[in-house]
């Protein structure tokens, strides 16, 4: 027998509760995406209960339903396109009358809602009383009492969502918000218009879509001209009139006058269905923002926090980090020896592989960061870190939250860019990810260390100093331009909840922390794949290369020359020549390695890209380290070993002495390390912006800006150093 | 007298919320709006933004945003 399906959506408030309520209804049977076109995480889960089969949609938790925020968007159009069977409103019971606010706007839409009263244990405790019979009646609305973290009344809010989406609706035409006579009677002109010039075209109740128009609610108004047909254009006329009657009347926006004419039902009702007895308990919260947020200890805990956070993740994150690396290089190991040596075998092991091994080595960072930053959310603690970070974010045009993945771009810019998930508004979230890049991560300092270390001996510290500090400068100078030009638009009111402190529950972190991972893992895992192959490609073809010199039989020329001095050596010059025989085998092995790379398409691309390069002092092999860099910017020390003959991995005293006997200077040196610096993030990176801003635009956009400012950057510094200089 | 002006641990009522348009109806729909009694709790360690009490829940306000709100009974 199939059973019959019901969709049940859960709306709320910010902090109301409701994630623990849908992680209480669902499990951990959840789907976890995104809202189409948007970052914002999108939940469902399904549940089999008293003979349904109930699809829960966890809607963007948000303070009402004006098509102000994404999210809002978001969860009105849900509601009214997809049309839910049922809306149960998560209420903060010890919030009741900011709640209300919310609950009023689904009374109008015209949907079938059910509230949950929430938190019903902390509002007794606040020595809160509300009459639910009463608020029951007045809004004509079943309310249930609801305790989500100990998972008291859900089954109750479940089964009275079933017996409300069976029962056959009707409008509630008094149980509505009235509004004063004179928009009142706008309301109705506005509907008769509707009724009469539309012929039904509307999909939305009337009333409603009145109240909309007259609110000049700009999506609303697009909707009904392209549903509204001929008459379309005859009714927004008329909205005008009404509007500008009202403005009139009342001077002030009628959306204005409606806001407040709604917070006076709402305090109506609040009059009747609460009671608060005087006692007022101590208010723990309150207490910890004593200290958490005060004026003198609030920065150094704050402080004392995200180095612990940072320190869990970047160095607690080391040891699995090993244990993933000696599994990948076993796996390798293991399959080299079992597969014959061929092209697929180099493609297996250095291209996939390899290639792979590169984002799952980042696990370990993903999953304790996203821990850590639920915990600082389940809390609370968020939100108190963006109020003492605000003032100075807001210098770049930030809010108080983007302080985190900015922060979290000094280890590693693939978690930090996921971190900036954290942020409500699309503006401040988009222009994160885009400054994000320029912190200097830790795989560009192994680079730092090796070119800063060969030119600049005495005084590394302070160009490697300075190359963070022109990070985090010209982050901010992107960052004010960016607010200025492409993401212009005022910034969004800092009116932030602080929200009352709450112990955090495991479960909930836990699936918090794994919904972020597994879509890390998932969607990453493909365009890093395809990227490894990419570059694998590049470095391994032309496979037949002419070699100016016949490698493989000079090396066994040079063993059989020794070999037969070594037989005839005495005993104690055998140890040595033999050791000067590895020596020249290796430097053979090193100069074919060296010599395939630059005949690879690699060395062929680097060579046609030696012109651009040429102007900030970078020859054909630096611009293939840099190519390689693209992969990861560790890399691009390694392939600097390679093409400057010389094995960096083992020695890197080596690479020194190389870099510093060939042409480059160290003005050229300091114009590759601002390069490292600022150019197009490494492979993951770019994955991580192409999946947080939902867009090919945005990642096209911050490669392209960033390796165009990285150019002129660096050339400013060669160029005008070369001026200095001489 | 402005919310802005006003000192920590003081209470007023608002009287008008100014500015306009989207950002305006954000700081009312929040509840911050003519009548409301209001209570300021903290500024922030730089001194902005500020905590406020507000239909008795906690809300940060920027000190620009709070400039535009005017209040009196400051008591």
């Amino acid at each position: 027998m199939t059973q019959k399906r019901l969709s049940i959506a859960l709306a709320g408030n910010p902090n109301s509760g409701k994630t623990t309520i849908f992680n209480n209804m669902t499990g951990i049977r959840q789907k976890v995406g995104n809202w189409p076109g948007v970052t914002v995480e999108k939940k469902e889960g399904y549940v089999k209960k008293y003979g349904y089969d109930l699809k829960i949609i966890d809607l963007p938790g948000t303070y009402s339903l004006t098509p102000f925020t994404i999210e809002e968007i978001i969860a009105r159009d849900f509601v009214l396109e997809e049309r839910p069977d049922v809306v149960i409103d998560i209420i903060d019971a010890s919030n009741l009358e900011r709640s209300l606010y919310l609950a009023t706007q689904f009374r109008e839409i015209d949907c079938k809602v059910l509230f949950a009263l929430n938190m019903a244990d902390v509002a007794r405790s606040r020595g809160f009383k509300i009459d639910d019979k009463k608020l029951s009646e007045l809004l004509d609305v079943p309310v249930v009492f609801t305790i989500g973290n100990k998972n008291q009344g859900i089954d109750t809010l479940l089964k009275k969502a079933i017996e409300l989406a069976e029962s056959s609706y009707e409008i509630p035409i008094k149980r509505r918000v009235k509004y004063s006579k004179d928009i009142e009677n706008s309301i109705s002109s506005i509907e008769h218009f509707l009724r009469n010039w539309t012929e039904g075209a509307i999909p939305y109740n009337i009333r409603w879509t009145a109240i909309k128009l007259l609110e000049d609610d700009k999506i609303v108004k697009k909707r009904v001209l392209s549903k509204a047909g001929k008459n379309s254009q005859k009714i927004l006329q008329k909205v005008q009139i009404h509007r500008d009657f009202l403005v009139d009347r009342f001077d002030d926006d009628p959306e204005i006058v409606m806001t407040d004419e709604r917070y006076g039902f709402i305090a109506g009702i609040i009059r009747e269905v609460f009671t608060t007895s005087t006692k007022q308990r101590i208010d723990i919260s309150r207490n910890i923002d004593l200290i958490l947020t005060n004026r003198f200890v609030g920065f150094p805990i704050f402080i004392f926090f995200i180095w612990a956070m940072f320190q869990l993740t970047f160095s607690l994150g080391a040891y699995p980090m090993e244990w993933i690396d000696i599994g990948v290089n076993l796996l390798s190991k293991s399959l080299a020896h079992v597969l014959p040596n061929n092209l697929f075998k180099d493609f297996l092991l250095n291209g996939v592989i390899a290639g792979v091994g590169s984002v799952v080595i980042f696990l370990p960072n993903i999953l304790i960061l996203f821990f850590c930053i639920a915990l600082f959310e389940d809390t609370g603690y968020m939100s108190r870190a963006a109020f003492l970070m605000d003032k100075i974010m807001h210098l770049i045009g930030l809010h108080g939250k983007s302080f985190i993945p900015m922060l979290m771009g000094f280890g590693c810019t693939v978690p930090a860019i996921m971190a900036s998930r954290t942020l409500e508004s699309e503006k401040d979230r988009m222009l994160t990810i885009l400054i994000t890049p320029f912190m200097s991560c830790s795989a560009k300092l192994p680079v730092y260390i090796v070119l800063a270390g060969a030119f600049f001996s005495a005084r590394a510290g302070t160009v490697i100093f300075s190359l963070y500090l022109a990070g985090i400068i010209l982050s901010i100078i992107t960052g004010r331009l960016l607010r200025s030009t492409l993401l212009r638009g005022a910034d969004a009111p800092f009116v932030m909840e602080l929200p009352p402190y709450r112990a955090p529950m495991i479960k909930s972190l836990l699936i918090h922390m794994w919904d972020r991972s597994k879509i890390f893992l998932r969607k990453m895992g493909g365009i890093i794949l395809v990227g490894s192959v990419v570059v694998w490609t590049l470095a391994a073809f032309p496979h037949n290369i002419q070699y100016s010199l016949d490698y493989n039989s000079e090396i066994a020329k040079v063993k059989a020359s020794y070999g037969a001095e070594i037989e005839t050596a005495h005993e104690f010059d055998k140890k040595l020549l033999a050791k000067k025989r590895d020596h020249i085998v290796a430097e053979l092995i090193k100069a074919k390695k060296a010599e395939k790379a630059e005949k690879s398409f690699m060395g062929s691309i680097g060579k046609v890209l030696a012109p651009i390069f040429a102007p900030i002092g970078i020859d054909w092999r630096g611009s293939v380290a840099l190519l390689t860099g693209f992969v990861a910017k560790e890399i691009v020390v390694s392939t600097m070993g390679i093409l400057y003959a010389t094995d960096a991995t083992d020695d890197s005293a080596a690479l020194t002495n190389a870099l510093l006997s060939s042409d480059m200077t160290p003005l050229g040196a300091l114009a590759m390390m601002v390069f490292v610096l600022l150019y197009m993030p490494c492979l993951a990176t770019v994955a991580a912006i192409r999946r947080e801003t939902g867009s090919f635009k945005w990642m096209i956009f911050s490669v392209v800006y960033s390796t165009l400012l990285a150019w002129g950057v660096a050339f400013c510094i060669y160029q005008g150093g070369k001026i200095l200089v001489t | 007298m402005l919310l802005s002006e006003m000192k920590e641990n003081q209470t007023a009522r608002i009287v008008h919320v100014g500015g306009n348009g989207a950002l305006r109806r954000r700081i009312l729909e929040m509840g911050i709006l003519k009548g409301s009694e209001v209570y300021v709790e903290k500024y922030a360690p730089l001194k902005d933004p500020m905590e406020l009490i507000v239909k008795g829940y906690h809300v940060s306000l920027r000190v620009e945003e709070a400039a535009r709100i005017s209040v009196d009974n400051v008591k």
